[in-house]
């Protein structure tokens, strides 16, 4: 169901997806030792960025390259774009020293969406680890916007270490909420750590939400992502119900290119959320 | 007030467990409590018994020289604590400290370790239990293991 409150539908993706449109550098705000996020301006001012939440934009440093990153920002403020990656590698090392005021090239948005409109009337389960959180954020903006419209809505979120844990001082706030229950987990962690410390999959099991009426979006590395699958599945919730956000070496984003294949799928285009029956087959087949 | 078998029963642990049984290992069974920062066990200390967690939050330590001690894992409401009274050499093998007030019942290894020997059929479905959750925690520190969220390019 499309809403006023959903900028764009199901449809939302770049109209040119070759054309670069240029925004500027508004903050580069540090969120771990290694992940940052970048809030992004469009050089002309005016222009209003739609998307929907789990689509991803491809990021182009002028003379370096350019990589995709998925959109971390609230879709209902559309004049400011937030991405949050890690410095993995020479294009986010780059992107990580711009200044603010300096230009880089945006296309997008590209790709499948959360089903935030399907999850109405049903509780909400967000599974998220690592980094994976930032692709799931526009969602939760969405539901907590409209959060009347929805049965419980749990955050379960695993990181490495405390200081790994994204997004920290919004975590908190969204756990002093009444009407978001927020577990988080960490890997490890030294004395003192007062919070949980194990695999995010360990949550599930304790997690408030009505298996047969709940819709699962799931985002993290891929064996998390597999082993939450079990889990959910354990706990009764169905196939049709399961989302995922997959990863693959995304290069052109309109399923040009073929380097995101996966199984019969290309992530950039049939991607990256996926229903977790249209994947079942395919996840932990090492040959894809 | 509830007694230890009122907490058995409603325990998932020994929920679907038979009536008579779950009366059988409550005799085994004492409440206690723990304070915030208190050690539930000590690495190397006998182990003789075992905790159900009713309420609070325990951390499994381990002191890792030079770096202070690290939290391998916590453990909740409904979780157990603690196989080693079954295996030999009957030691705790890490320290568990209460991160919240923690209160739990502890069962007497050796008597429950009785019971279980006069009754196979009660043996067996105790072990089952423990073995379920065993396979758990092995399953997850494998996971753990994987550091699936470290920087990798």
């Amino acid at each position: 169901m499309r809403t006023d409150l959903d900028p764009r539908g199901a449809e939302a993706t770049a109209l040119d997806p070759m054309a670069v449109a240029s925004y500027a550098v508004r903050r580069l705000k540090g969120e771990t030792d290694d992940t940052f996020t970048l809030e992004l301006q469009p050089v002309d001012g005016a222009a209003r960025f739609s998307f929907a939440p789990g689509q991803f934009n491809m990021l182009y440093v002028f003379g370096v390259g350019e990589i995709p990153i998925s959109i971390s920002s609230d879709p209902l403020k559309p004049k400011t774009l937030w991405h949050t990656t890690r410095e993995v590698g020479t294009v986010t090392r780059a992107m990580r020293q711009l200044k603010p005021g300096a230009v880089l090239g945006v296309r997008g948005p590209f790709g499948t969406h959360w089903p935030v409109d399907e999850c109405e009337a049903k509780d909400v389960v967000i599974v998220a680890g690592g980094i994976g959180l930032a692709p799931l954020r526009p969602a939760l903006y969405r539901i907590l916007a409209q959060r009347d419209r929805y049965g419980r809505v749990v955050l379960l979120y695993g990181a490495r270490t405390p200081a790994d844990i994204l997004y920290r001082s919004e975590l908190e706030r969204w756990r002093a909420r009444f009407d978001l229950e927020v577990y988080a987990t960490v890997d490890r962690a030294m004395s003192g750590w007062r919070g949980n410390v194990g695999v995010v999959t360990g949550l599930i099991g304790r997690a408030p939400f009505d298996a047969l009426n709940t819709v699962a979006l799931v985002c993290g590395p891929e064996v998390m992502m597999r082993f939450t699958v079990q889990e959910l599945q354990r706990r009764g919730v169905r196939a049709q119900a399961i989302h995922l956000s997959m990863e693959r070496n995304m290069k052109c984003a309109v399923g040009f290119c073929g380097h995101c294949q996966f199984g019969p799928w290309f992530v950039c285009k049939d991607g990256p959320v996926f229903r977790l029956d249209r994947l079942r087959e395919w996840l932990g087949k090492w040959e894809v | 007030m509830k007694t230890i078998a009122d907490l058995v029963a409603e325990s998932a642990f020994f929920r679907e467990l038979a009536p008579p049984y779950q009366q059988i290992l409550a005799g085994c069974g004492r409440n206690v409590v723990f304070k915030t920062g208190a050690f539930v066990f000590r690495e190397g200390d006998e182990s003789r018994e075992f905790y159900l967690l009713r309420a609070g939050k325990v951390a499994i330590e381990v002191d890792v020289p030079g770096r202070g001690a690290m939290i391998i894992q916590t453990l909740g409401e409904g979780d157990v604590l603690s196989w080693s009274w079954m295996v030999p050499p009957y030691k705790k093998r890490f320290d568990a400290r209460a991160v919240e007030l923690t209160r739990a019942i502890a069962f007497d290894g050796a008597c429950i370790g009785k019971k279980c020997e006069a009754d196979a059929k009660l043996g067996y479905e105790f072990f089952r239990r423990f073995t379920v959750v065993i396979a758990e925690r092995l399953a997850a520190t494998r996971l753990q293991l994987l550091d699936l969220y470290a920087d990798r390019p």
